[in-house]
């Protein structure tokens, strides 16, 4: 086979493949100010959000020395760590106090166990007052260079006497970062902190050999492990040690398995106990009540779309007026005026009561009671399948309205799961009817008449003609509004109550309120993870091909 | 090479540090947050105005106080710390000094003396409840109840809420635990010395959701400030829990026939804490506002504005009349002898601890 050549004597392929990526390179330049806007705003913070889901630093950050030396100590040993762990624990404690990064380190660590908050607070406060001053009065009454900073610079610069002290050198270089990160002072002006003697003391005493001899056998030794019981004795509680333990790693899935309503527990997970699961039944309910909202959307959405879409251009203008008015409504304005229509004093009950006392409620109403009570069974027959899906059989009683008896009762129409499907199939409505508008709008009516007059009923030629071509609409509708209705928090917060609140509350409790971004990235993750879950399967049954935002 | 580059930047820091301080200059322009509405007008007129006038600074208002926790963490964590005076509720500012976002004032150095010559520390007294926070206002979370759907006999304690015999309806409540769980072991027969004792044990905390059990079907939770307010308004409810200023103007400038059960009111603090990691000239104008804003006659000022009680106690001699009303403004402070005879102090070290784990507890409560 012979080569075919271009003009300049290269072969063909060659020569069209580089014409080919010099077109792909400049429509990549095209698109790089948008590709590049997209990375730095979208998907970075995204990402550095998501992945606090599994950080967790700050403890072995904070507390390097009594991280390593807890190594050795035995969780199961029912016991406080001895003494090192204490002497760690003092020199990490009197630094992080300086930093001022104890506190926050207490706040991560109450979000697992209740009361190690204030236990860090109150303990970086008298950290400082230990009586450990002995030492160091004691160390430089024996020889005035231990109390001039120029002699301990020159010492801790010099390698033997780093050898000899590795501990007292390391303890010296985090006080002179200290000294020169929050005091802004230089370290070889100031004379070191009683922490610094502290541990040239401990040296000493194992029988390491100081820069100038000391004898330090007379002095009062300090138990450190006291000192901190004396602080608050939950120093003790091999417990408050465990938390340590099990979030010392610089990762953890702890945040994960908090949101699934388990706990990471020395030997491995534990689940939570009854009193504070709540995150998968949120979960549950969050799916459930956001694919009613979907559906409510869908059947009021579809009969508006096809009048938009067949409506001479007039009157569908002006009924896409009415569509779209609610978007220029502010959202807090909206689901306010949903409460003052809901509310038991309000509009539609209000009405029903009037109506109830005319001569037409008297008469009609056993018949709208019948209604009803069809209504309820339904509900009924929801919440049963609700409750079998949280693992509860039977229990429940159905609600059931004898009117004889009950008289007039006012409906509970607010602050429940059906003021959060009302409201948000409101909030909602636009982001189904314009999808399914655009869709329509390309589906040529005359198709219908056709079908009509090769015989099909009115019915057939819907079902069969009309709605297959209005599908993608549908698809596009729905997973719009379930994505949205999914993230939606303010709409359930106001008018929700207790069982009509979404996981999306808790994301923002945790963080707005709280400020555990672990676990509302947590949260948000699953969130994510379920989404895309839901999309692939969308794709997998319907097809992605086949949702249509427009024309 | 951490280190050096640590130095570097702290050098870099220090030096127009050293250099503004030294010449005093302060910033022309500041943006103060607060929570919006009636109190953000109250702080404008008795505060902002005076101030601008004094000095020619310009106050910017932002309305992001129910954020300013998670928002100050997001701006620190992204060196760029936009607001320089941040009002904001007593536990926040516990929180936000223990995350190291908030400056730690000096109160005695830095703030102004009381007028009856006393120092700071001791004017604000107990009030001073966070290294960080200089508190402003006391308020009070109590009960509101429709006098026309309470029957013959108006409820005089905290435990009318409890009380669905004599009060048949619908009650509303925060959405939180904080203040609930406290009124329900009070009306459950434990001491007002050892709720807080009672409730650091399981059994304590099962006897309080069981005590809110009894009145769970009757009950709007509640998350905004003006919820209570209107549901008393529309008769949705015949009593509900929410501020005192709320109240005051729903009962003195909307009239409405509701009256105020100060039993068991709950004190909390308003105030304001500075952000760290301002720039000197930020910092020093944010210190001489807050300096400013805070002495005995700023503080008194603002309570012809809005009913909540000033935070330093020789500012309470001052307290006038309101503004427009003309009705003399003691009365319905919450800290007033007549309404304070059983009263709360928010228990911030408790509530730092047990927040965390009782709120998700009373989650899981609300859901089942």
């Amino acid at each position: 086979m012979t080569l075919v050549l271009a003009a300049d004597g290269r072969p063909l392929k060659t020569s069209l493949n580089r014409a080919l990526r010099r077109q792909k390179l400049r429509a990549l330049m095209l698109i790089a100010p948008l590709l590049i806007f997209i990375l730095v705003s979208f998907v970075m913070p995204i990402a550095d959000m998501l992945f606090r889901s599994v950080e967790n630093e700050i403890v072995v950050e904070t507390l390097p020395r009594t991280v390593a030396t807890l190594d050795g100590w035995d969780s199961e040993s029912g016991q406080a760590p001895d003494e090192d762990v204490f002497t760690a624990l003092y020199f990490d404690l009197v630094l992080a106090a300086e930093y001022k990064t104890h506190t926050r380190l207490g706040s991560r660590l109450n979000y697992e166990m209740t009361g190690i908050s204030s236990l860090f607070r109150k303990s970086g406060r008298s950290v400082d007052d230990f009586p450990t001053n002995n030492y160091t009065d004691v160390i430089q009454a024996a020889d005035t260079s231990y109390g001039d900073p120029a002699q301990w610079a020159a010492w801790m610069a010099d390698d033997v006497v780093r050898a000899a002290l590795p501990m007292t050198a390391n303890i010296y270089d985090a006080w002179a970062k200290m000294i020169v990160d929050t005091e802004e002072d230089l370290p070889i002006e100031e004379v070191p902190w009683d922490f610094v003697y502290t541990s040239l003391y401990l040296e000493v005493m194992e029988g390491a050999d100081p820069p100038i001899s000391l004898d330090l056998s007379t002095v009062a030794p300090v138990t450190l492990r006291d000192q901190f019981y004396d602080v608050d004795k939950d120093w003790l509680d091999p417990e408050v040690w465990k938390i340590i333990k099990i979030y010392s790693p610089e990762y953890t899935n702890g945040y994960f398995l908090n949101s699934v309503d388990r706990l990471k527990g020395p030997e491995g997970v534990e689940v939570r106990p009854d009193n504070e699961q709540i995150y998968i039944t949120l979960f549950i309910r969050t799916m459930i009540m956001s694919g009613s909202i979907m559906g409510m959307c869908v059947l009021l959405g579809y009969p508006i779309a096809w009048l938009l879409a067949n409506l001479p251009a007039r009157k569908a203008n002006m009924l896409m007026i009415l569509v779209l008015l609610p978007f220029w409504t502010s959202l807090l304005v909206r689901t306010s005026a949903w409460k003052v229509l809901l509310q038991q004093q309000g509009v539609i009950n209000d009405t029903l009561v009037w109506y109830h006392s005319t001569w037409l409620g008297q008469f009609l109403d056993p018949i709208f009671m019948g209604f009803l009570n069809l209504c309820y069974a339904f509900v009924n027959v929801i919440t049963w399948v609700w409750n079998v899906l949280n693992g509860i059989w039977g229990g429940t009683d159905g609600l059931y309205m004898d009117w004889a008896v009950a008289g007039f009762e006012r409906l509970a129409l607010i602050n429940n799961q059906t003021g959060t499907v009302i409201a948000m199939t409101h909030i909602l409505l636009p982001f189904m009817i314009l999808p399914l508008f655009s869709v329509m709008k390309t589906i040529p009516i005359s198709y219908l008449r056709a079908a009509k007059s090769l015989g099909a009923t009115n019915w057939t030629a819907f079902w069969r003609v009309y709605f297959p071509q209005s599908i993608p609409g549908i698809g596009a509708g729905c997973i719009l509004v379930f994505i949205l209705s999914i993230g939606y928090y303010i709409t359930p917060e106001l008018v929700g109550g207790t069982k009509g609140v979404f996981i999306s509350n808790r994301i923002a409790y945790h963080i707005s309120s709280s400020l555990n971004w672990g676990l509302a990235a947590a949260l948000g993750t699953i969130l994510l993870v379920i989404v895309m879950g839901l999309y692939w399967m969308y794709d997998k049954i319907v097809g992605i091909d086949n949702v249509k935002l427009g024309g | 090479m951490k280190m050096t580059i640590k130095l570097m930047a702290t050098t870099c820091l220090m030096l127009p540090a050293t250099l503004a301080v030294a010449d005093g200059h302060m910033a022309d322009e500041m943006t103060i947050v607060s929570w919006g509405g009636a109190y953000s007008s109250s702080q404008e007129n008795a505060y902002h105005i005076p101030y601008s006038e004094m000095t020619g600074v310009t106050i910017i208002n932002d309305e992001s106080s129910a954020e300013a926790v998670a928002k100050l963490r997001a701006m620190n964590e992204a060196g760029n710390v936009t607001w320089d005076v941040v009002d904001v509720v007593a536990s926040d500012a516990i929180r936000l000094c223990d995350e190291g976002l908030a400056l730690e004032i000096d109160f005695d150095e830095q703030l102004a003396p009381g007028d009856d010559g006393s120092t700071a520390t001791e004017d604000f007294g107990d009030l001073l409840v966070s290294d960080c926070f200089i508190p402003q206002i006391v308020y009070s979370t109590t009960v509101g109840y429709r006098v026309d759907l309470v029957g013959d006999t108006a409820p005089t304690d905290i435990c009318a809420i409890f009380d669905t015999e004599t009060y048949p309806g619908m009650r509303s409540l925060e959405k939180r635990p904080i203040n609930n769980m406290e009124w329900a072991l009070l009306c459950d027969g434990v001491a007002k010395g050892d709720v807080y004792d009672v409730m650091e044990t399981e059994e304590g905390q099962e006897q309080a959701f069981a005590k809110l059990d009894t009145i769970k079907d009757s009950v709007i939770w509640w998350s905004a400030g003006a919820d209570t307010p209107q549901l008393l308004a529309d008769g949705e409810i015949i009593m509900g829990s929410t501020y005192n200023g709320r109240l005051f103007s729903l009962i003195e400038e909307q009239d409405q026939p509701v009256a105020m059960l100060w039993d068991a009111q709950v004190f909390d603090l308003d105030g304001w804490i500075i952000p760290a990691g301002l720039t000197p000239e930020r910092e020093a104008r944010a210190l001489d506002y807050v300096r400013f804003a805070t002495d005995t006659q700023r503080l008194a000022d603002q309570s012809k504005y809005i009913a909540y009680g000033p935070a330093r106690a020789s500012s309470a001699p001052l307290v006038a009349q309101h503004a427009t009303l003309g009705i003399d403004m003691a009365p319905h402070m919450p800290t007033d002898p007549a309404n304070a005879t059983n009263t709360f102090l928010y228990n911030y070290t408790w509530w730092a601890d047990y927040r965390d784990d009782l709120d998700a507890k009373f989650q899981v409560w609300l859901s089942q």
